[in-house]
């Protein structure tokens, strides 16, 4: 059992209100020291089989395609976590 | 996207320096102009232009801004005025909106616009900043927005990538109008298979104010700060107006598009009140929005209509995203921001204001007598122009138009030959139109949107018309209806606009209202196809008459070109939107009747019109032959008459004839609050001289389908005799039967109708 992770930014030039919204929140709380905040994605899928070269191509393909609004966002780090829990980014 | 006008700060490329650098090469092309426009622009300016000048010249030049297609037809609604129609005209075309008073010193200013080609790139927020936009330009006159509205035209129902773009539209209208708090009063949802490539959104807003309270976008009084407010400024959609909305799409595919923007309705709704309590504390002198084009659009247009001058420092610019350069600063086109013009004396209050209401607040800088626009940045003097050569006086092409080769061969192929039923069969026609993609019930898109908040609203969808209340004291209101039929003007472009015209005057009409001005957004393919360009003069001239016939003026509106995919150019679309005037909504006419026993009049002539007709389409998919006639004068009559109804208080309920004709009227009508009816056609066939095909599905204009108590049969008849309005009574309400009997011809169960009226829309998508 592996999961493969998938993080999913506004593009850099593109308005993230939600992002905004917390950046206001957090100043308003009293922690001036976050200048800025943005807010993206992280989708979890869960692997049964092994993850192979074949399936981390066919996941950056869903990624670009299905996950992530590329007009919009962009996919920023597809990595692994196995069974013992350590992340290796790809 | 922009990197062609980025360069090291070091390099700047002055004012000083375009006039000592003539011959450097500049990316003009790349940015939308041709060989011709550069060449006059460098002969107004009297040396090479500067890239933030080139930056400004090509986005303002760009079709969706300056018109330059469209420019030299679109005076005809200029010329052709009538003393008439400038009676109630407070703000005509050429502001952000157009103004009418309505009354009790109320005012409504309302308009309709494209967001045809964000939409299909990212339908999402495409369709959302299109009711931004709108709602923006509603604000700038000086007004509270209190209602939005969409006419919507998406690819064949049954293509795969219909879903995307239906799921995506509808969503960000729904996000955004309803963060807003605006009601959805209406609009209309059209398949067909000529949009696929290439959507159309139509995103119309509504405005009140007090007469007082309106507001320009003039740029006058020297010394008047410029103020920037609202959201900052970012790398959103720079470029989207000269590049996104100007060219075609191709099968490049993405590569060319450059970002959309994103919107943020809960910025645009503190906007709102930041800017009415602005107003209220008569702090600013004028406003223009920003939307396409940004603070280029802004400055250049706000200092030309003051006939004045402007001076501004770009460094002022509050950003978001600080690498921007000067170039994009002034074509981003970053949503939820303004720009208002504030006399020296009042900008404390102003700032006391915005800084109230968290709105980021800038002085740009100041309104000058020179007749010059001067950006600096850093120091350096970036732009030097006369505004006037930006934002009024671009290019203006007189494109070749030819009527197309294959009009003639479609208006002889006339409909009259397709096979007609009888009978029963009849009936299977009409329940097959009411499970037609066009006609079908529309409720899965619009109970996504609220139509009842702010607490206002008289009629929305499906009604006719969508009605809001002005006054709660008086009960005045206003009355909307967009309307366009593709299909008519595809067979004849000047006809087919009046129709549209005539159907949302009509629908007005019949909520009770009377019509008293006209926003249109004129959708066309590529004006450099000469058959696109004559059927945009035709679709223009015949507004432009229809409009004096009625006496009422087109206030405003916009153009979208280069609706195209590929060879397929979409059915010329002019959107016509039609507001009208209410004394009292409580005077309103619903179309759909709610009592039994009632009868059911039919106002007006029926003639055998079934060429581009829905049950043509939707029955033996043919297109062909010409548009039902217009009869203007009928119109009118027919508006007069429902005024004088509604105001008696004679009917109960009053349904436009239009799509799919009197069978779908009382289909719609039944099916409105679950009450049946029963009709007969031996009246209009022996009157009329037509067969019961024609009789059920012809789509003659200027007819209405009407509900009177028996009380007040003799008295509307005698007032329909009295106008002159033809009147036949062909049925009566049936509250108990659950069905719709055509005597003598077939009987519909409403389970079975709205069934299949449900299918279409509500199956596919839910």
């Amino acid at each position: 059992m592996a999961l493969i992770v998938v993080d999913v930014m506004p593009k850099a030039e593109i308005l993230d209100p939600q992002g905004k919204a917390v950046t206001r929140a957090l100043a308003r709380l009293g922690h001036g020291a976050v200048g800025d905040v943005r807010v993206g994605k992280r989708f979890e899928l869960q692997v049964d089989g092994p993850v192979t070269d074949a399936l981390l191509a066919e996941v950056r393909e869903v990624a670009d395609e299905v996950l992530a609004n590329t007009v919009i966002e962009d996919v920023v780090d597809i990595h692994v976590v196995d069974e013992a829990a350590q992340e290796s980014s790809l | 996207m922009t990197a062609s006008t980025q360069r090291p700060s070091a390099l700047r490329d002055t004012v000083d320096r375009a006039a000592a650098t003539p011959e450097r090469e500049q990316p003009f092309a790349a940015l939308g102009l041709k060989p011709d426009e550069y060449a006059r622009i460098r002969d107004i300016l009297g040396r090479r232009p500067t890239s933030a000048e080139l930056a400004m010249y090509s986005v303002m030049w760009s079709e969706h801004c300056s018109y330059k297609s469209s420019k030299t037809h679109l005076r005809t609604f200029g010329q052709k005025v009538t003393p008439e129609m400038g009676e109630r005209l407070m703000v005509g075309m050429g502001q952000n909106a157009g103004v009418i008073d309505v009354g009790e010193g109320w005012a409504v200013t309302f308009k309709i616009e494209s967001h045809n080609h964000p939409s299909f790139v990212e339908p999402f927020q495409g369709a959302a900043t299109g009711v931004g936009g709108i709602v923006r330009d509603i604000i700038s006159m000086g007004a509270r927005p209190v209602a939005v509205m969409d006419a919507l035209r998406f690819g064949a129902i049954d293509h795969p990538d219909t879903a995307r773009v239906v799921h995506g539209v509808v969503g960000g209208i729904s996000f955004y109008g309803n963060c807003l708090g605006l009601p959805n009063i209406g609009g209309e949802t059209v398949f067909d298979a000529v949009y696929q490539g290439n959507p159309l959104v139509n995103a119309l807003a509504v405005g009140v104010l007090r007469h007082e309270d309106l507001h320009l976008a003039n740029a006058t009084g020297v010394g008047n700060k410029v103020v920037l407010f609202g959201a900052r400024t970012g790398g959103d959609g720079i470029g989207g107006a000269s590049i996104l909305a100007s060219e075609s799409f191709d099968d490049e595919g993405p590569a060319k598009r450059p970002a959309v923007q994103v919107g943020d309705p809960f910025a645009e709704k503190v906007l709102i009140e930041c800017c009415l309590e602005l107003y209220a504390a008569h702090v600013v002198e004028g406003i223009q929005d920003l939307g396409a084009a940004g603070i280029s659009c802004a400055t250049s247009e706000l200092a030309a209509n003051g006939d004045s001058g402007m001076r501004v420092e770009l460094d002022h610019v509050l950003l978001r995203d600080p690498t921007l350069t000067a170039e994009e600063i002034l074509m981003s086109e970053s949503q939820e921001r303004m720009m208002a013009i504030v006399a020296p004396e009042k900008l404390d209050e102003f700032l006391a204001i915005t800084g109230k209401w968290d709105v980021e607040t800038s002085v740009l800088g100041e309104v000058t007598g020179d007749g010059r626009l001067v950006i600096t940045h850093s120091g350096d003097v970036i732009v030097d122009v006369d505004p006037k050569t930006v934002a009024i006086d671009s290019p203006v092409y007189d494109r070749p138009m030819a009527r197309p080769e294959w009009q003639d061969a479609l208006q002889a192929d006339t409909a009259r030959n397709l096979p007609r039923a009888t009978g029963a069969a009849l009936g299977d026609q009409l329940l097959a139109l009411a499970g037609s993609a066009n006609l079908a019930d529309a409720s899965w898109i619009t109970d996504q949107y609220d139509d009842y908040v702010l607490g206002n609203t008289a009629l929305s969808t499906p009604d006719d018309a969508g009605m809001v209340r002005i006054d709660e004291e008086s009960g005045l209101g206003f009355s909307v209806a967009v309307d366009a039929n593709g299909r008519y003007c595809q067979l004849d472009p000047r006809e087919g606009a009046k129709l549209a015209l005539a159907e949302a005057y009509r629908n007005v009409a019949v909520s009770g209202a009377t019509p008293v001005g006209v926003s249109d957004c004129l959708n066309f393919g590529n004006p450099e196809i000469p058959a696109v360009m004559w059927q945009f003069a035709e679709a223009v001239d015949g507004l432009a008459d229809g409009c004096v016939e009625l006496g009422i003026p087109v206030t405003g509106g916009n153009v979208s070109f280069y609706n195209q995919t590929g060879e397929t150019q979409i059915h010329p679309t002019p959107v016509v939107g039609v507001l009208g005037i209410i004394d009292d909504v409580d005077r309103r006419l619903p179309s759909g009747w709610q009592d039994d026993g009632q009868a059911l009049f039919l106002l007006g002539t029926t003639r055998d019109e079934l060429d581009g007709s829905a049950w043509a389409g939707a029955i033996h998919d043919h297109l062909g032959g010409m548009p039902p006639k217009v009869d203007l004068a009928a119109e009118k009559a027919l508006a007069g008459l429902m005024h004088g109804v509604a105001f008696e208080g004679l009917a109960t309920a009053a349904h436009d004839l239009s799509e799919g004709g009197l069978g779908m009227a009382v289909a719609e009508g039944a099916l409105r609050f679950g009450n049946g009816a029963r009709i007969w056609l031996s009246g209009i066939t022996e009157r009329d001289g037509v067969d019961d095909t024609a009789a059920l599905f012809s789509e003659s204009g200027a007819r209405a389908l009407v509900a009177v108590a028996r009380e007040d049969e003799v008295k509307f008849t005698g007032m329909c005799e009295a106008r002159g309005v033809p009147v036949l009574r062909i049925g009566v309400t049936d509250a108990t039967s659950g069905e719709i009997e055509i005597q003598d011809v077939a009987t519909l169960s409403l389970a079975d109708l709205r069934t299949a009226n449900r299918a279409p829309i509500r199956s596919r998508f839910a």
